[in-house]
C-alpha cells in the first residue's frame, strides 16, 4: 500500500512542480535579461545600466510612469466610488430605472470593446477630451464599472439589513449609514474592485493606443510598445525586457500581496454569474 | 413596480401607518426620499453607462452610415460603408484568420486550464502555492506579457532556440515570431495559453469545488471508478461553469487584437492578422473611421448572435430531460 502512493505522491509533485517551473520561467527570465550583461548599453556586468537606458528613451521614464500613475490613481479611484455609489443603490434602494440601469451596466460586457473605442474616439473629441488622460480614465472607469458594480451589489447585500435599520432608527441619513457602518462591512469587496482596476488601468494598452495621441501623454505600455516597434536598426531586447519588469512587478507584488481579495472576489463573481 | 415601499416589506419593521412610525422624539424623514436618494446614489453610474456606453453605441451605428475622415465633416455615404466590407481583401483573410485561430485557441486552452484546475483540485500539501505559481502570469497585463514573449521568443536574445537546439529538437535557431504563418500563430497560442490558463482554471476551480463530496464518496462506494465518476458527476455538474469559460474563450479569442499587434505584428505577410487589427488600421491607418464603425457594427452583429446561440445550446443541455 505504501509503495504505490508513496510513487503517485512523488509523481504529483513532479509533475506540479514541473508545470509551476514552466509557467514562472518567462516572468524570472524577463527579470533576468533585464540585468544582464549587454554590450549595446555599455553594462559589462550585472547591473541596472538597461534600467537607466529605458528612463533616457522617448520622453523618459518619468514622463510615462507619471502619466500611468495618474491614469490609475484616477481610475482605481473613479471606479471604487462610483460602483460603490452604483452598489448602494442598486442593493439597498428602489427606484425607477433601477434594474434597467443595472441591466445596461452588465450589457458593457457583452459589447466588443473596439465597437466603443471608435465612436469614444470621436465622442472624447466632441467633450474636448481628445488626446486625455482623464478621458481615459474615465473610459476605463466604463470598461471596469460592470464586473465593480455587480461585486458591489453582492457585497452589500450580504450586509444584514438590520444593520441599516438599526442605524436610520437612530437617527442615520442613508449617507451616514454608508459612510459610519456599511463601508467597513464591504472592505473585501472594495478591495477586490480596486485591485481588478489598478491591474486594468496599469497595464491597459488599446484603450490609451486609441485615444491618446502625443507621445508626451502615453502611459508606460504604449510607451514600451512604441520603442519596440518604431526601432530603427536592431531593437535592443535588454532595454525592452527592462520595459517588461517596471510594468509587470507592480501588478505581481500587488496581486500577491492581496490574493485573497482577489481570489474571493472571483468566486463570489463567477459562481454568481 | 410594487406598491409598497420596500421598508414595508422588510421582516421586522411593522407595517405602521406613517403618523404612528413616526414618533415624537425621531422625525424619520428617510422614507419619503428613499426613492430620490436612490436615484442620486446611482447618478454617477449612470452618467457613466450613458455616456461612455449607450451614446458611443448609437454613434457608432450613425458613423457607419457616414464617411467619416479622421479629420473633416463626415458626410452620408450608406451603405458603402457595408458594401465596402465585402471588396476589402484583408477583411476576408482576417475573418478566416481569426475564427481559425479562435478554434485551435480555444481547444488547447481550455484543455490547458481544466487540466490545471483538475491537479489543482483537492486541498493538499503546497496546492496553494502551486495555484499562485499558475494565476501569476494572469496579474501580468496582456500587452506586458506580449513584450516578454517578444523577447522570450526571438532568435537574438530568446533563450527558447538555444534550449530546443542543445536538445536537438532543431537544428538551426528559427524566428518564433516571424519564421512562417504557423510559428506565428503557434507562439500567440502559447502566449495566450500561459496568459490565461490560471485564469480559467479559477474559474474552473470554483465550480469544481462547488460539487458537494458526498456525491463522489456516494460513487466510491457503489464501485464507481475514476472515469466514470469524472464523466457522470464532475462532466454533467460543470455544464454551466465550462459554458461561462467556453463563452468568455471565444468571445476574447475573437476579439484578440494585443497578441498579434505586438507579438507578431500580423505577420508575417498579413497571416495573423485578425479582425480588430483591420478595424485599427482602418480607423487610424486609412483614417477612415466610418468604415471601421461599419466593421464594429459586424461584428457587434455577429457577437450577438453567436452568444444567442452559444447560451441557447448550452441551456439546453441543462434541462436534464435533453440529456
Amino acid at each position: 500500500m505504501r509503495g504505490p502512493r508513496l510513487f503517485a505522491r512523488t509523481s504529483y509533485y513532479t509533475t506540479m512542480s514541473g508545470l509551476a517551473i514552466l509557467f514562472l520561467f518567462p516572468l524570472v527570465w524577463a527579470s533576468w535579461a533585464s540585468v544582464k550583461p549587454n554590450p549595446s548599453s555599455g553594462q559589462s556586468g550585472y547591473g541596472f545600466g538597461n534600467f537607466l537606458r529605458l528612463a533616457h528613451y522617448g520622453q523618459g521614464l518619468t514622463t510615462y510612469l507619471t502619466n500611468s500613475l495618474l491614469v490609475t490613481a484616477l481610475t482605481v479611484a473613479g471606479t471604487v466610488v462610483v460602483a460603490t455609489l452604483g452598489g448602494y443603490a442598486f442593493a439597498r434602494f428602489r427606484f425607477r430605472g433601477r434594474d434597467l440601469l443595472f441591466l445596461a451596466t452588465l450589457a458593457i460586457l457583452m459589447v466588443p470593446y473596439p465597437t466603443l473605442l471608435i465612436p469614444l474616439y470621436v465622442l472624447l473629441g466632441w467633450l474636448g477630451l481628445s488626446n486625455s488622460l482623464v478621458g481615459l480614465a474615465l473610459v476605463l472607469i466604463m470598461f471596469q464599472l460592470p464586473f465593480a458594480a455587480f461585486i458591489m451589489r453582492n457585497s452589500f447585500e450580504a450586509v444584514p439589513r438590520e444593520l441599516d435599520e438599526a442605524a436610520m432608527l437612530d437617527g442615520c441619513t442613508s449617507f451616514m449609514v454608508l459612510t459610519r457602518i456599511l463601508l467597513h462591512a464591504v472592505r473585501p469587496g472594495l478591495v477586490t474592485i480596486g485591485l481588478f482596476a489598478f491591474l486594468a488601468a496599469w497595464s491597459d494598452f488599446v484603450v490609451p493606443l486609441i485615444l491618446i495621441s502625443s507621445p508626451d501623454k502615453f502611459p508606460l505600455p504604449v510607451a514600451v510598445v512604441n520603442m519596440q516597434q518604431l526601432v530603427f536598426g536592431s531593437i535592443d531586447y535588454a532595454v525592452l525586457e527592462a520595459g517588461v519588469v517596471v510594468l509587470a512587478l507592480p501588478c505581481v507584488l500587488l496581486f500577491l500581496i492581496l490574493q485573497r481579495g482577489y481570489v474571493r472576489g472571483f468566486m463570489s463573481g463567477s459562481l454568481r454569474g | 413596480m410594487p406598491p409598497t415601499s420596500q421598508a414595508n416589506a422588510r421582516p421586522g419593521i411593522p407595517a405602521l401607518p406613517a403618523s404612528a412610525a413616526r414618533s415624537a422624539r425621531t422625525p424619520r424623514r428617510w422614507r419619503p426620499s428613499r426613492q430620490t436618494a436612490g436615484l442620486l446614489y446611482a447618478a454617477p453610474t449612470a452618467v457613466i453607462v450613458a455616456v461612455f456606453f449607450l451614446v458611443p453605441l448609437a454613434l457608432v451605428a450613425w458613423m457607419s452610415l457616414h464617411e467619416w475622415p479622421l479629420i473633416g465633416e463626415p458626410t452620408l455615404n450608406a451603405p458603402a460603408n457595408y458594401t465596402g466590407i465585402a471588396d476589402n481583401p484583408l477583411f476576408g483573410d482576417a475573418v478566416l484568420f481569426t475564427l481559425k485561430y479562435t478554434i485551435l485557441v480555444t481547444v488547447v486552452l481550455f484543455g490547458a486550464a481544466f487540466g490545471l484546475a483538475l491537479l489543482v483540485q483537492r486541498p493538499r500539501f503546497g496546492v496553494g502555492v502551486f495555484r499562485t505559481a499558475f494565476f501569476l502570469p494572469g496579474a501580468v497585463g496582456f500587452a506586458t506579457a506580449s513584450l516578454l514573449f517578444y523577447g522570450l521568443l526571438s532568435r537574438d536574445v530568446g533563450p527558447l532556440n538555444p534550449i530546443l537546439t542543445a536538445l536537438g529538437i532543431l537544428d538551426h535557431p528559427v524566428s518564433f515570431v516571424g519564421g512562417t504563418a504557423n510559428l506565428a500563430l503557434g507562439s500567440s497560442i502559447g502566449l495566450v495559453v500561459w496568459r490565461f490558463a490560471g485564469f480559467n482554471m479559477l474559474i474552473l476551480l470554483t465550480g469544481l469545488q462547488a460539487i458537494p463530496d458526498d456525491l463522489y464518496e456516494a460513487a466510491t462506494v457503489d464501485g464507481a471508478g475514476r472515469w466514470p465518476q469524472f464523466r457522470h458527476i464532475t462532466l454533467p455538474l460543470m455544464r454551466p461553469t465550462i459554458a461561462l469559460v467556453l463563452i468568455l474563450m471565444i468571445t476574447g479569442s475573437l476579439l484578440a487584437f494585443d497578441q498579434f499587434y505586438i507579438l507578431t505584428n500580423g505577420g508575417p505577410d498579413n497571416s495573423t492578422t485578425s479582425i480588430v487589427m483591420v478595424i485599427v488600421r482602418e480607423a487610424f491607418t486609412r483614417f477612415d473611421l466610418g468604415s471601421a464603425a461599419a466593421v464594429s457594427v459586424v461584428v457587434l452583429a455577429a457577437l450577438i448572435v453567436l452568444n444567442t446561440v452559444q447560451l441557447r445550446v448550452l441551456r439546453r443541455g441543462d434541462r436534464p430531460e435533453d440529456r
